[in-house]
Parts: structure tokens; C-alpha cells; sequence
């Protein structure tokens, strides 16, 4: 096939941003890494909760989970509208599914996205019927438990005209898979008049490298928010994801990350504003601890009237590391609202020592205002990843 | 009477110009001073150094407070000796909720329930000062004190920008912070204050015991604050 070609030599396309990885230095993950039927009593049950995959499963509509390249886990029965199931076998059964993959994501992009589609790479199905509300979360997990082996995954999410769903999305590496590789691939498609909250919480070793790839195209008056969250100390990781928006259709991106020594985080996304009226708000915040972090954010409009901010601030904590913030906006028409904020630096000292004169010592004044800089612009970000996110800046000592 | 705070030729600098001259400044247990003075004169200046803001550099002299020596302490080890502040100007603080700084400046933990009192129940889930009124932040900051219940109160203009309905509500809590009102008269608790005041008003609602003028960064008068005010009123400051 002449497609397989162009994709086999797109194995040596490095990524677009982010260092340079060489995917032969691992070996493939394994496609039969067993299964889990019950998550409560699982081993890997601390992994999954520590990213917001909740094993009781309560306030949630369904389970998939993914351990290396081996769909482990998928909830057997979901409520109506709802199909859940892993890729291999949603093809099987979905005869139109196949105009589905690789139709939003070009396999040939960089050579992450070729691995995943010559592996013939698994993942999730999940579907939402034209004009079903999902009422809770779908939870999906990512683990990686191989050491030196890369976890391959391709996803499918399909929310239909009218419909609805949040989707959590946790992944993370399991005991000794420090120094691994994890790519997935994740094409979402939204019809009209849809909403999708599709928020990840990610959890790796300090080795561990990380490149997500996600593309989301919305038909028309739909609405997208994606919220990304790294707390931990990572290896290196790098996303971009993309939005293709249709008439009067919304893109909103929330990021925030903690960029430990050590750690390389090349973050954020690119909306493009294709139909009149469409709205997108790409906002990214981090705090560098030493690590070295670069928050990107591209907005583009190709049609007037379209209305779109970027904002990203950073926090410097700690030297050591470097902060780069690069927000671009690009226009093809006149008629276009864009706008962009960047701030990288250190706390107020003003602000530090008023909470210090009601008692606060230090490092509490300094973890209450970094608490309140990476949540508190966010609206609605589901009370697992806040939850963890707590827990992580209680764990980082941000003022030392 | 037991000295709580003394303060002996102090210099600071603020913005790198020397703004505070060689004050002196001894305030007793229990006292409440007032502090008059134009404006620019280093009122402000002098609060910060004792509460020990880095915007204030102090270059000479000590302040002791309690017996100890504080004149290079950390502004939370202030805080947790019995020093609290009301400033005239508090910075905006994103994000953080005033609740969540309320509940960490108490060790009572029914302190959220008070904020009513303070018209501030509407208040706690809204970031620190961004976008309060100038009589919001004075109960804002009210609040705050009251949550830590100081020693020793600073309070920074706490009846400016208030309207005359809410002055009284300033009033009587910064009467609670000083008197002790659970009896049939209120008794002066162990607390004392440094007052900055342009008006006086407060003075309707608390006594004082002395009444200081401030000018070019020094303390150049003093004396018994009602008559301090009425030659302020009648002769303004002079030059
Ligand atoms: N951080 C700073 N940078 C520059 N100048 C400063 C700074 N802090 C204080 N000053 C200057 O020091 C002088 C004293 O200021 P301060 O705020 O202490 O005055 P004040 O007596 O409280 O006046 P007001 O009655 O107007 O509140 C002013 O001229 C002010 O501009
Ligand atoms: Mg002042």
C-alpha cells in the first residue's frame, strides 16, 4: 500500500516541538498484559486512584483501562446511548468505523503517530448516541507497567449531534516502568450541537517519556473543554493538541503543570477557528521548580467574526530550570477578535508577606497563592483533578 | 505598666529613599494610640517596618516588642508574637478564596460563621480584594484580625472610604478587638493599638490614650488625641 509507505517513512519524522526521541530504544509493550475484571481489588487499584480513576466506580458511567498495550478492563454494561468497548473489537462490530480511523489525525505527522498506526495500535471505543446525556464521567486509565517498553495507544470518541459526556482520562506508570515510553493517539469527533469535557490527570516517573497526540474536530454550535493536568515530576513530555471548530462550536483548553528539576513539559494546544462564530480560549498554567517548561498556544481564525484569547502565566519558583511562553495568533480575515496575555515570573513578595502577617509561615503563604494561581481560573474542573492536584502541591513543598 | 512596644531611633528606607528619620515610639500594655500626620509624611511606612514588610528597609535603630528584639524578624514570626495589621492598601491575591485565609488565621474554627456580622458572608468564596470596594476591604481586613485576635492591632485608616452607615459596624468591631464587652460595661482587654487616623472618627467609638503627629518621617508632637485633632482641625499641620 502506497499510504503504508509514506506512513513507515514518517517513522524518522521527529515531532514538531519537543526533544527528539528515538522509539527504537524500547521495546513494544505488551499485548497481553492479562485482564482485570475487578477493579476494587486490583493491585494496580493505588496507581488508577492517584490519577482520578476511581475503582469503586461510584458517580461514574463506566471503566476502560489499559495496561501497556492490552485493553484490561471495560465496563460490561453501561446505560443506553453509551458504548464503551476497546477499539480491536469496536471495529469488529462497526462496520463504518473504519472511516473513523485516521481520518482526524494524519498517521503520517511525526513519527509517533506512524508507530501507533503500523502497530495497529488499541484503545478505547467510545460512542455517544445522538441525543444521549451521559450523567457521569466515563473513566478511562493508561498504565504503563513494563520498564523500557513503549505503550501504544489509539482512541476513538465519537459524541453524536446533541449529545453529551465527560470523559476523565488517567494514566500512569506502575512500579518500576520509570524509564518508558507512552503515545496515544486520540481522534475525537463531535457532531452538532454536542459537549464534550474531556479532562486527563497524568502521574509518570521521573525518566518516563510522554507524547499524547489528540485531535478534536466539532460540527456545528458544540462545545469542547480540555483540561490537562501534571503534577508530578515527568521525564519529558510533550502534547499539542488540536481543535478544528465549526459554526458558532467552542474549544476551551485548561493546562496546568508543575515543571520539577529534572522534568522537560512542552505544553499546549492549537484551535482552529474555521466557522463563523466560533469561540475558543486557550489558557495555560504553570509553575517551574527547577524543571524546564514551555507553554505554547496558537490560535488561528480563517473566517470573520470569530473570537479567541490565549493566556498564559508562569510562575517561577525555583532556578534552575527555564520558562518559555509562546502565544501566537494567526488571522487569515480582517474581522477576527484575538487576543493574548503572557506573564512569566515570581510571586509578588507583597502578596507572599500578606498572608504571612495572619501567620502563615513561608511555605504556606507561598502553597496557598501557587494553589490558588494554577485552580482558581478554572471553572468546573472535576473534583477528582482538583482533589489531586491538592494533594500534589501539598507533596511538592513549594516554598522551599 | 508593662512596655509592649518600643521603638528607638528608628530609619528605614521605602522605594530607596530614607521615608522614616529616627522614630521613637513606646507604646504600654493595654494602650491605644493614635497616630495623625499629612499625607506622605511615612504613617504607612512606619506600620510596615514594624510589621516587618520588605517594602520598608530598616537602616538604623531597634524595635522591641515584648521584651524581644523584632527589628529583623520575619513578618510571620511578627504575626505569631501577637502583631496584627490592618493595611491601608492590602494587594489583590488571585485565586486564593478570603474564606480559606479566614479559616487559617483562626485557631477558632467556627470563625466563618462571624463573617456575617462583618457583611462578609457573601465574601468568602471571592479572591482576596480583587475587585473589593474600599469599605469591603476594611471589613475584609477586620475580619482577618479578628480571626488571629492580635496583641498588638496596627490599623492602617480603618474608617476612610467608609460610608456613614457602615462606620459604625467598623466601629464597634474594632471596639471588640480592644474591650472585653461580655460583661455589663466593657473592660479593656491586654490589647494594644496604633491607630492611623486623617479624621478621628474612631475615636467615637474607642478611647485613647495618647495621640501622636507625625511629619517628615518623625514624631513630632504629642499629646492627648482630642486636642491633637481639634489643632489639627483649627491650624492643619503648619508649612
Ligand atoms: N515602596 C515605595 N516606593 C516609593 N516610595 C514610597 C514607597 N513606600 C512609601 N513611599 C513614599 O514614602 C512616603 C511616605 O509614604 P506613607 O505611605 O508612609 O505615607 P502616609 O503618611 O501613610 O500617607 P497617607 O496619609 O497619604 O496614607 C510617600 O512619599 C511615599 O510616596
Ligand atoms: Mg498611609
Amino acid at each position: 500500500m502506497p499510504y503504508d509507505e509514506s506512513v513507515k517513512e514518517a517513522l524518522s519524522k521527529k515531532g514538531a516541538y519537543g526533544k527528539d526521541i528515538d522509539i527504537d530504544d524500547y521495546e513494544e509493550g505488551s499485548k497481553d498484559s492479562g485482564t482485570v475484571t475487578d477493579l476494587e481489588s486490583s493491585e494496580y487499584r493505588k496507581y488508577m486512584e492517584h490519577v482520578g480513576v476511581v475503582a469503586d466506580e461510584m458517580n461514574r458511567s463506566g471503566t476502560l483501562m489499559f495496561l501497556n498495550n492490552t485493553a484490561s478492563h471495560c465496563s460490561p454494561k453501561v446505560q443506553e446511548g453509551l458504548e464503551l468497548l476497546s477499539l480491536s473489537k469496536a471495529l469488529k462490530v462497526h462496520e463504518g468505523l473504519k472511516d473513523f480511523m485516521w481520518n482526524a489525525m494524519d498517521p503520517a505527522k511525526d513519527k509517533f503517530t506512524a508507530k501507533t498506526y503500523l502497530e495497529d495500535a488499541d484503545g478505547f471505543f467510545i460512542r455517544v448516541k445522538s441525543g444521549y446525556h451521559i450523567k457521569n464521567p466515563v473513566q478511562s486509565c493508561m498504565l504503563l507497567s513494563q520498564n523500557k517498553t513503549v505503550q501504544n495507544i489509539h482512541n476513538i470518541l465519537i459524541v453524536e449531534d446533541g449529545a453529551s459526556l465527560e470523559m476523565i482520562t488517567g494514566c500512569s506508570t506502575v512500579r518500576h516502568a520509570n524509564d518508558s515510553l507512552h503515545v496515544g493517539v486520540t481522534e475525537i469527533y463531535m457532531g452538532d450541537n454536542a459537549n464534550l469535557t474531556y479532562s486527563m490527570i497524568h502521574s509518570w516517573g521521573n525518566k518516563t517519556s510522554v507524547r499524547p497526540r489528540t485531535k478534536c474536530v466539532l460540527g456545528k454550535g458544540s462545545n469542547y473543554t480540555n483540561n490537562y493536568v501534571i503534577m508530578n515530576p515527568v521525564g519529558n513530555l510533550q502534547s499539542f493538541p488540536v481543535a478544528d471548530l465549526g459554526e458558532r462550536s467552542s474549544a476551551t483548553y485548561n493546562t496546568i503543570c508543575i515543571a520539577h528539576e529534572g522534568s522537560e513539559i512542552d505544553t499546549g494546544g492549537m484551535v482552529n477557528l474555521n466557522g463563523a462564530g466560533s469561540r475558543a480560549e486557550i489558557m495555560s498554567r504553570s509553575v517551574s521548580m527547577g524543571g524546564k517548561m514551555c507553554a505554547r498556544g496558537r490560535l488561528v481564525g480563517n473566517v470573520p467574526g470569530v473570537k479567541a484569547h490565549l493566556e498564559c502565566r508562569s510562575i517561577i519558583l525555583r532556578d534552575g530550570g527555564s520558562t518559555l511562553a509562546i502565544p501566537e495568533l494567526e488571522a487569515h480575515v480582517a474581522d477576527v477578535e484575538m487576543t493574548h496575555e503572557a506573564a512569566v515570573g515570581k510571586i509578588a513578595r507583597d502578596q507572599i508577606e500578606y498572608l504571612m502577617s495572619r501567620g502563615l509561615d513561608e511555605d504556606q503563604a507561598v502553597s496557598m497563592i501557587v494553589r490558588g494561581f494554577l485552580s482558581g481560573s478554572i471553572n468546573g474542573l472535576p473534583e477528582e483533578l482538583q482533589r489531586e492536584m491538592d494533594a500534589a502541591i501539598e507533596q511538592a513543598n513549594l516554598g522551599d | 505598666m508593662a512596655e509592649m512596644l518600643k521603638i528607638d531611633n528608628l530609619h528605614a528606607d521605602a522605594g530607596g529613599r530614607e521615608i522614616l528619620r529616627g522614630v521613637d515610639l513606646t507604646v504600654e500594655k493595654g494602650e491605644t494610640c493614635v497616630l495623625f500626620g499629612p499625607n506622605g509624611s511615612g504613617k504607612s511606612t512606619l506600620l510596615s517596618a514594624i510589621m516587618g514588610y520588605s517594602t520598608c528597609r530598616i537602616t538604623e535603630g531597634s524595635i522591641i516588642f515584648k521584651g524581644q528584639d523584632i527589628t529583623h524578624l520575619g513578618v510571620d514570626e511578627r504575626a505569631r508574637l501577637g502583631i496584627g495589621m490592618m493595611m491601608q492598601r492590602p494587594p489583590n491575591i488571585f485565586g486564593v478564596k478570603l474564606g480559606d485565609l479566614v479559616k487559617a488565621a483562626s485557631r477558632n474554627p467556627g470563625i466563618l460563621d462571624e463573617a456575617d456580622n462583618f457583611k462578609m458572608g457573601n465574601f468568602l468564596e471571592r479572591d482576596i480584594n480583587v475587585g473589593f470596594s474600599g469599605g469591603e476591604i476594611k471589613r475584609s481586613e477586620l475580619l482577618q484580625l479578628t480571626a488571629q485576635s492580635p496583641e498588638f492591632l496596627l490599623l492602617d485608616e480603618p474608617e476612610s472610604g467608609v460610608d456613614l452607615e457602615n462606620i459604625d459596624l467598623i466601629g464597634e468591631k474594632v471596639k471588640s478587638l480592644l474591650y472585653d464587652e461580655s460583661g455589663p460595661v466593657s473592660v479593656q482587654k491586654d490589647v494594644s493599638s496604633l491607630i492611623i487616623t486623617h479624621t478621628g472618627q474612631i475615636l467615637d467609638y474607642i478611647g485613647a490614650d495618647h495621640g501622636y503627629i507625625m511629619k517628615n518621617g518623625k514624631i513630632q508632637f504629642c499629646g492627648k488625641p482630642l486636642d491633637l485633632l481639634r489643632d489639627i482641625r483649627q491650624n492643619g499641620y503648619g508649612e
